[in-house]
């Protein structure tokens, strides 16, 4: 095959790369260029984006006697995933820019120049499996390691895309393992340091970075029963989960503390509550996709419509069991799943999951993902629209 | 096939001689004993051969580690000496189109050390906007420290007016410094002719090694040295001198020189015979710069620079790339991230328009099976670059966030013409990121030069 290999100039894509090359295809290296203005040396824990880490995939690339290219997606990823973070902050929603950059960088517009241009994969370091079920349908499944497990950020990912992907990291037992190959091969990035941070924020400081991107307004603050109880210097700079800096004039009740646990951008306003309330055990999700071809149980059954709520229930599926991960390295629960097709108030209609958590989550806000798991396979993922605590009661 | 020489063009014969027959031998052309003398017997019969491969003499021939430091120290130099001589001189006007040698040297003395820059537009086709510099210079003289543009821009191969440039600047007393990296042994270059004060050359983009060039100062010029140590070359740039290299420049430029008169017909005619083959394969291809049809001694004989209309400039590089044809975007870039060309946006192109370029550039090893296999490839390679369009547009591969998006048929707007200049504003204000809000005066107003520049130079 001919395939490209993304390389952001960390050890695992270059590995992947490695292992691409030995398994015999033919494998051009290709430096995404995300940032116009690149820096010139790598600092902190972000992992790729500048100048040093274009070199060191380019030091890689020929180390595996392989062509390299850098090619500009600046615009793109402005465009799709900056301002999309910034737009879902600023939305009180927490998005994901890793996984939004997998669904429309690499395994969008990367994945689609590579094809036009004769490629026929796109090889990343990633660590998770594409699995053939025999018939030439991809399935998503969790890497051998666990601990290292990437199959959350890509779990955004369609069947189109996943039969256009290559992950050769899939079975490595380890990390540990993949540096050990890296030196073994002789590549300078075997002891760089793993990236953590979000790559376009170059201090870390997410916060501070939004402030300056989103208009803050005051508002106030209110308790699970709608009660007014403190002011806010602007909701965005809330998270769901949040303890400190709620500066609350109206201590609660019962004198425990109180947590953030809900922002209404559209009212300016920060919920707080209980702990207790914190745990979600129901979780709306709207903009499902399947990693790979859906479930039979997830089809509509078109005998159970109901048209008596609002909005109305157009059609509803099976109920089925998987494993619910709301982030890239938490632990998945239990859940029960349902999709249901309802009206979405202004004449359309819109598919959502319904999904019931048999061990309530902390901390899960709107705009994060929720991927679907059965065993290691991975079912899809919807982004959270509601989550909420079935004991608390709907402001 | 390297379409490529205006990066880089391979040794010359004689170079590769002079150069390995030097390396070979030892002495500093400091020292004063007999190694010493005779390396320094060495470099001062290279500066009398450089001296007279461009007009100069050799009392003219600085020599320095390229094109790049001779940019620096004219532009530097020449700015600190004038305004030390009357501190009202802080203005450069200098040409929008210039290399970054020139530009970011330009930047960083308005940065660190007060100067204010003005950037001088160029028509359509590449041109100086003569007009212009007289207006900029008739304005306020007595402000003006410098004139800075190149002889030949290294994208798209336009020859800049230079005796009319300096004709204007004489009238005001000013200095002006040129690049002619590119435009030295492939045009006729004459220093003593031009009244140029400054003028840059490099040794490899003539058949000489890398690591070598020259600043040209005419001896009546002063200016403030960069780099300070031993004082070599008339104490405006010190450092050993390199023997071995600067005996090779020398012998690359006499050599190219002496045979300019054969070699510059035959890569006019090879220019043409690629401006005509791609003409011919890809018909909506634009060729950048003056046309030599209708222009002929407006434009580099071994430049041909295209845009291609829906491709990606480094689509397209790849795919030639993968076909055996090395050409470029445009210029090396040190990170290899292909950026807008601040020379195509200079003369008017959207940055739609500019992401599509592609230079084939010819030198002393081209032949006419470089233009037929460049032919050859041409066609397959164009379908698939458009094929795999324009980077800044959305993907066509649905996503889970597009799906619902794209069911609406809502179209994006056509970016070219969003972006499209709609007047020539002047700005006074350089922006802080890299959108362009000025053009540059292709319009009937708004001649004025502008303070503007794109953010990226290559």
């Amino acid at each position: 095959m001919r395939v490209l290999a993304a390389m952001s100039g960390g050890v695992d894509s270059a590995v992947a790369a490695a292992r691409a090359v030995e398994a015999g295809h033919d494998v051009v290296g290709v430096h995404l260029a995300l940032s116009r203005m690149p820096g010139t040396l790598r600092t902190g824990s972000r992992g790729c984006c500048t100048i040093e880490d274009s070199n060191d995939a380019w030091r890689a690339c020929d180390k595996l006697g392989i062509p390299y290219y850098v090619w500009d997606f600046s615009e793109r990823f402005k465009e799709d995933v900056v301002q999309d973070f910034i737009d879902e902050y600023a939305a009180g929603r927490t998005p994901n820019p890793c996984m939004r950059c997998n669904e429309r960088i690499k395994f969008a517009a990367l994945l689609e120049k590579a094809l036009a241009l004769g490629f026929d994969a796109v090889c990343t370091g990633h660590y998770a499996k594409v699995i053939d079920d025999g018939n030439g349908n991809k399935e998503l499944h969790r890497a051998a390691d666990w601990a290292k497990d990437q199959s959350y950020v890509l779990g955004v990912l369609t069947h189109e895309q996943l039969k256009h992907s290559m992950f050769p990291l899939a079975d490595t037992p380890s990390k540990a393992e993949v540096r050990a190959e890296a030196e073994r091969r002789g590549l300078s990035v075997a002891k760089k340091p793993d990236s953590h941070d979000i790559c376009f924020i170059s201090d870390g400081d997410t916060r501070g970075w939004l402030a300056e991107k989103i208009d803050m307004s005051t508002g106030d603050i209110v308790d699970e029963t709608g009660a007014k109880v403190g002011e806010h210097p602007g909701a965005n700079a809330f998270t769901v989960g949040q303890r400190r800096g709620l500066k609350l004039g109206t201590p609660a009740a019962d004198g425990k503390p109180r947590f953030v646990l809900e922002i209404r951008p559209k009212e300016n306003r920060v919920v707080v509550g209980p702990e207790a309330l914190l745990a979600v055990d129901e979780i709306r999700g709207i903009r499902i996709s399947w990693a790979g071809l859906p479930i039979q149980e997830a089809a509509f059954a078109e005998d159970v419509a109901d048209l008596t709520g609002e909005p109305a229930v157009l059609l509803r599926s099976q109920t089925f069991d998987c494993m619910a991960q709301v982030r890239a390295h938490g632990d998945p629960v239990p859940a029960t799943a349902r999709l249901e097709l309802r009206t979405d108030g202004s004449g359309g209609v819109q598919e959502e999951l319904l999904l019931t958590l048999r061990e309530p989550l902390r901390g899960v806000a709107p705009g994060q993902t929720v991927v679907l798991y059965q065993g290691t396979r991975v079912l899809g993922q919807a982004t959270i629209d509601v989550a909420r605590s079935l004991a608390r009661p709907v402001l | 096939m390297y379409l490529d020489h205006a990066a880089t063009t391979p040794l010359s014969a004689p170079a590769l001689a002079a150069l390995t027959s030097e390396l070979s031998r030892s002495g500093n052309p400091s020292s004063l004993h007999g190694s010493g003398r005779r390396a320094r017997a060495v470099v001062e019969q290279s500066r009398e051969t450089l001296a007279a491969a461009a007009g100069a003499s050799p009392s003219e021939v600085i020599f320095t580690s390229g094109g790049t430091e001779a940019d620096n120290l004219a532009v530097k130099g020449l700015y600190w000496s004038r305004r030390a001589a009357d501190p009202r001189r802080n203005r450069i006007l200098v040409s929008s189109i210039e290399h970054a040698a020139v530009q970011d040297t330009v930047e960083w003395l308005e940065q660190h050390e007060g100067a204010e820059a003005v950037w001088l537009p160029v028509d359509e086709r590449g041109l100086l906007r003569l007009d212009v510099l007289e207006a900029e210079l008739e304005a306020a003289p007595e402000t003006v420290a410098l004139i800075s543009v190149m002889w030949a821009n290294n994208e798209v191969g336009s020859l800049q007016p230079i005796p009319a440039i300096t004709a204007l600047a004489s009238r005001f007393g000013v200095p002006v410094h040129s690049d002619a990296v590119q435009a030295f042994a492939s045009v006729p270059v004459d220093f003593a002719g031009s009244g140029l004060a400054a003028m840059s050359v490099s040794g490899h983009k003539i058949g000489g090694p890398v690591g070598v060039g020259a600043l040209l100062l005419g001896r009546s010029v002063a200016l403030v040295p960069v780099q300070h140590g031993g004082g070599q070359e008339r104490s405006v740039r010190s450092g050993t001198l390199d023997t071995a290299s600067i005996a090779a420049f020398a012998a690359a430029a006499q050599d190219a020189v002496a045979h300019l008169d054969q070699e510059g017909p035959r890569l006019s005619w090879l220019r043409d015979q690629v401006i005509e083959a791609v003409r011919r394969t890809v018909p909506d291809a634009v060729l950048r710069g003056p046309d030599p049809a209708t222009d002929p001694t407006a434009r580099l004989p071994g430049n041909a620079h295209f845009t291609f209309p829906g491709c990606e400039g480094d689509s397209l590089l790849f795919l030639l790339d993968m076909a055996g044809v090395e050409s470029s975007t445009g210029s090396a870039c040190t990170a290899g991230v292909p950026r807008p060309s601040h020379v195509l946006l200079a003369m008017g192109l959207t940055e739609e328009q500019a992401r599509g370029a592609q230079r084939f550039s010819l030198g002393h090893t081209s032949t006419q099976q470089d233009v037929e296999k460049l032919e050859a490839v041409l066609g397959s390679v164009h379908e698939r670059a458009r094929l795999a369009g324009m980077a800044g547009h959305a993907s066509r591969i649905e996503t889970a966030g597009t799906r619902h998006r794209n069911a609406a048929p809502a179209q994006p707007a056509d970016r070219a013409a969003a972006s499209a200049p709609t007047a020539t504003t002047r700005t006074d204000t350089r922006p802080t990121d890299t959108t362009r809000t000025d053009t540059t005066g292709t319009g009937s107003e708004g001649t004025a030069a502008h303070t503007v520049r794109t953010g990226a130079g290559t």
